[in-house]
């Protein structure tokens, strides 16, 4: 039986591209999101492109309480569940940071419906000690701006979570990988102004396969976002917090 | 959903019109918009077909997944972003093909159908629409409906050739062709003249499913019309050298990553290419195998090679001239277009088989030609017009996937049955919601030109 690969928020761009990329490897697939029909589409696509085994249901990350059943369902279906990508996010708009009723939602996609599915998974892989687990966060997880601090700290403190589940799971032997791409051309973006150095969904989604075969732990994709992220990170705050970002 | 305005153009980068660009990524999310919108493959059809200046241009190419493949019996169903490329890397090594392809393969199978799309194997099979079984279609109301030949057969027809303007295909579902490789099996035959080229591609002799001929388009006098007709079939196994595998690896692509300068490909140029050309490719009698890439796709090796015309862009014209006054007709254009010294790169010469039921479908029985012509003065739109002239004393008409200049007066003398089409348009899309920059060019939702 091939090894199968779960993928959360699968209905993405960057989910798609790295499904592919999963599956041209020979890879089983399970597919999740909130919206069926996609579901069904992406995943009768993979099966005929590459003919891997790619099944499919509904996932809800705002719906923790289901999250546990929906693991398991996912485990039974695909004894030989090897890996997972986490990612779903919400980008949401400007108005969040003046709404919390907005805010909570992106906190919730992206980081407390994060932390209960990475849980149970994290309980799966780690006494069976192999495995990974594969976040997609972003760098603009990496400082707070004016313009998408909701956002910004939902994926800032994903990147944390992560960082600890992989101090956690080293012993296990279980890789934990934190993504974090700069502007990549899918729906979050298309159309919004200011994007510079916009990478395809394939690009990354062949990246993120190929960091498995990789030791670093935190990957800035494309590369170059780690420097630019450095600079950023490195401008003192007086100076900072005077800027229009 | 978020828009985004940009400058587009079709394959022959004239012209280029600031639209508003919508892409869903999601199969429900391909609905029209109350402000009119037309839709948008590949953009390679050369012209104004997928333009909406400053409207509403709905892009497909992210709506594109594989949905179903019946490997018995041949029917792949997909969504109508999907490339032929696509399709292509699937079905091939199955042992199915394309039923029908264009000369790229850069295009997708909703711009395959509204074109109603035509091959070398024209004469043998029909155009696209003929072997499309069925299409889920997206109307201006926004609801989903199926349709087929037996299953709403009048908006089906007028999907088939009507170059966007019913509604929005949404899913295809395509009868495929059996082979049993991934090779052809090719054989060239030089004729002198335009009379022998008639004549080769004429002979029932020499025929095959596939031909087409090659023009030397600068050629005068008593070699005007002279190239070099080649045929081909899909290669048996028999065919096929015992060790060979059956499929056929596409190459690596090259592209052109600049405007070249408009002067590159001047008569000179295109002389020296097209005498080489000739006397290179003519010799090959003996048939040969050829993978499917480069027989059917030869520019397709060269990414964005339509910027070797110059920044101001270039035109194919092409036309269809039926039945017997076919060889005079091609003359005429052949003779007024080297009379002109506007050289033309590529000149391609087709037999066309009967007429289908799309009722803007271009084809007809009789000669189709293309015409590469690059734009460096307005001279070429009074060329061209002097052309459709000829065309229409003949009783031919040109093809709108490759148009941007057609007059709406000469397009109604030229497709007798859009009047037939005008009526299910007008029933399908009351409030004329699909419009595109040629649809308003040709005044087509509008009763008189
Ligand atoms: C190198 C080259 C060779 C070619 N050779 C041939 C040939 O041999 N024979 C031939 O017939 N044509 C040929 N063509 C033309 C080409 O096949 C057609 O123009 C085809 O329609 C392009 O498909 P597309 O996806 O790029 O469509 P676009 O150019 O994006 O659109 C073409 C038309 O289709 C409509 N359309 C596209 N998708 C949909 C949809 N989902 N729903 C409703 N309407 C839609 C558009 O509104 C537009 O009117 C060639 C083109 C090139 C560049
Ligand atoms: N695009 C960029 O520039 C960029 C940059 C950095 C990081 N990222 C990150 O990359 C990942 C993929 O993003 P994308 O750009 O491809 O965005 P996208 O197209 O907007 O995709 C977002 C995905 O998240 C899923 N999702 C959202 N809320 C969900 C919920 N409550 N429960 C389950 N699934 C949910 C959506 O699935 P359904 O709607 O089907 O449920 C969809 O698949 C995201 O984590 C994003 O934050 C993107």
């Amino acid at each position: 039986m091939s090894q199968a690969v779960l993928i959360l928020g699968a209905t993405s761009a960057i989910a798609r591209a790295t499904a592919a990329a999963f599956a041209r490897q020979g890879y089983a697939l399970y597919l999740a999101s909130r919206d069926v029909d996609e579901l069904r589409r992406i995943a009768a696509d993979l099966q005929l492109r590459y003919g891997v085994e790619v099944r499919h249901g509904v996932f809800d990350a705002e719906a923790t309480a289901t999250h546990e059943a929906f693991f398991q369902s996912v485990v039974k279906a695909m004894p030989a569940l090897h890996g997972m990508v986490l990612a779903f996010g919400f980008l949401g708009d400007q108005m969040a940071a003046r709404d919390f009723k907005l805010g909570e939602k992106i906190i919730a996609a992206n980081f407390t419906g994060a932390a209960s599915i990475l849980s149970h998974c994290a309980n799966y892989f780690e006494p069976l000690k192999r495995g990974f687990i594969i976040g997609i966060s972003s760098v603009a997880g990496d400082r707070g701006r004016q313009s998408n601090y909701v956002y910004g700290a939902a994926k800032g403190a994903l990147s944390l979570y992560l960082q600890g589940l992989r101090n956690r799971l080293f012993a296990s032997g279980v890789r934990v990988i934190t993504i974090k791409p700069g502007f990549v051309d899918t729906a979050m973006t298309y159309g919004l102004p200011g994007l510079f150095l916009v990478a395809s969904p394939q690009d990354i989604g062949a990246r993120i396969v190929r960091s498995l075969d990789k030791p670093a732990d935190v990957v800035y994709l494309p590369w170059f976002w780690r420097y630019i992220m450095l600079i950023i990170r490195h401008i003192p705050e007086p100076v900072f917090k005077r800027l229009k970002l | 959903m978020v828009t985004k305005v940009a400058p587009i153009s079709g394959w022959g980068r004239y012209p280029v019109e600031p639209c508003e660009l919508e892409r869903p990524e999601r199969y429900a999310d391909l609905r029209p918009f109350e402000g009119g919108l037309i839709v948008r493959g590949q953009g390679r059809s050369y012209g104004d077909a997928s333009l909406n200046e400053n409207g509403r241009v709905l892009l497909t190419e992210r709506v594109n997944r594989l949905l179903e493949l019946d490997a018995e019996k041949g029917i792949l169903r997909a969504e109508a972003g999907v490339t032929l490329a696509e399709a292509l890397d699937v079905i091939v090594p199955k042992g199915w093909f394309l039923p029908v392809t264009p000369g790229t393969k850069f295009v997708s199978l909703g711009g395959c159908v509204a074109a109603d799309v035509h091959g070398k194997n024209h004469h043998c099979d029909g155009s696209f629409g003929d072997h499309v079984l069925e299409m889920e279609m997206i109307l201006a109301d926004g609801r989903r409906m199926l349709c087929s030949p037996a299953e709403k057969p009048a908006l089906f027809w007028a999907t088939v050739g009507g170059m966007g303007l019913t509604g929005i295909i949404g899913e295809v579902a395509l009868k495929l062709t059996p082979v049993q490789s991934g090779h052809m099996m090719v054989r060239h035959h030089s004729a002198d003249n335009l009379e022998q080229l008639f004549q080769l591609l004429e002979d029932p002799a020499t025929d095959d499913r596939y031909t087409v001929a090659w023009l030397d388009s600068l050629a005068t006098g008593q070699h005007l019309g002279r190239g070099i007709a080649m045929f081909g079939h899909h290669a048996s196994r028999e065919e096929l050298p015992s060790g060979m595998e059956s499929s056929s690896k596409p190459k690596r692509s090259h592209s052109i990553p600049f405007d070249f300068p408009a002067f590159a490909l001047n008569s000179l140029s295109i002389g020296a290419f097209n005498a080489l050309y000739y006397s290179r490719e003519g010799r090959k009698r003996e048939p040969f195998l050829s993978g499917y890439d480069p027989y059917f796709y030869p520019l397709d090796a060269i990414g964005n090679w339509n910027r070797l015309y110059g920044k101001r862009g270039f035109m194919q014209y092409q036309c269809v001239i039926p039945g017997s006054a076919a060889f005079e007709g091609i003359k005429t254009v052949l003779e007024k277009l080297s009379g002109s010294r506007r050289p033309s790169f590529l000149a391609v010469l087709k037999r066309f088989g009967a007429q289908g039921k799309g009722l803007l479908s271009f084809p007809m029985a009789g000669y189709t030609l293309a015409l590469d012509l690059p734009i460096r003065d307005e001279g070429l739109f009074d060329l061209l017009a002097e052309l459709d002239k000829v065309v229409l004393k003949h009783g031919g008409r040109v093809y709108l996937a490759k148009d941007a200049r057609l007059s709406a007066e000469s397009f109604r003398a030229m497709y007798p049955r859009y009047n037939d089409w005008l009526k299910i348009k007008k029933a399908a899309d009351p409030k004329n919601i699909f419009s595109s920059n040629l649809s308003r060019r040709l005044k087509i939702a509008e009763e008189a030109a």
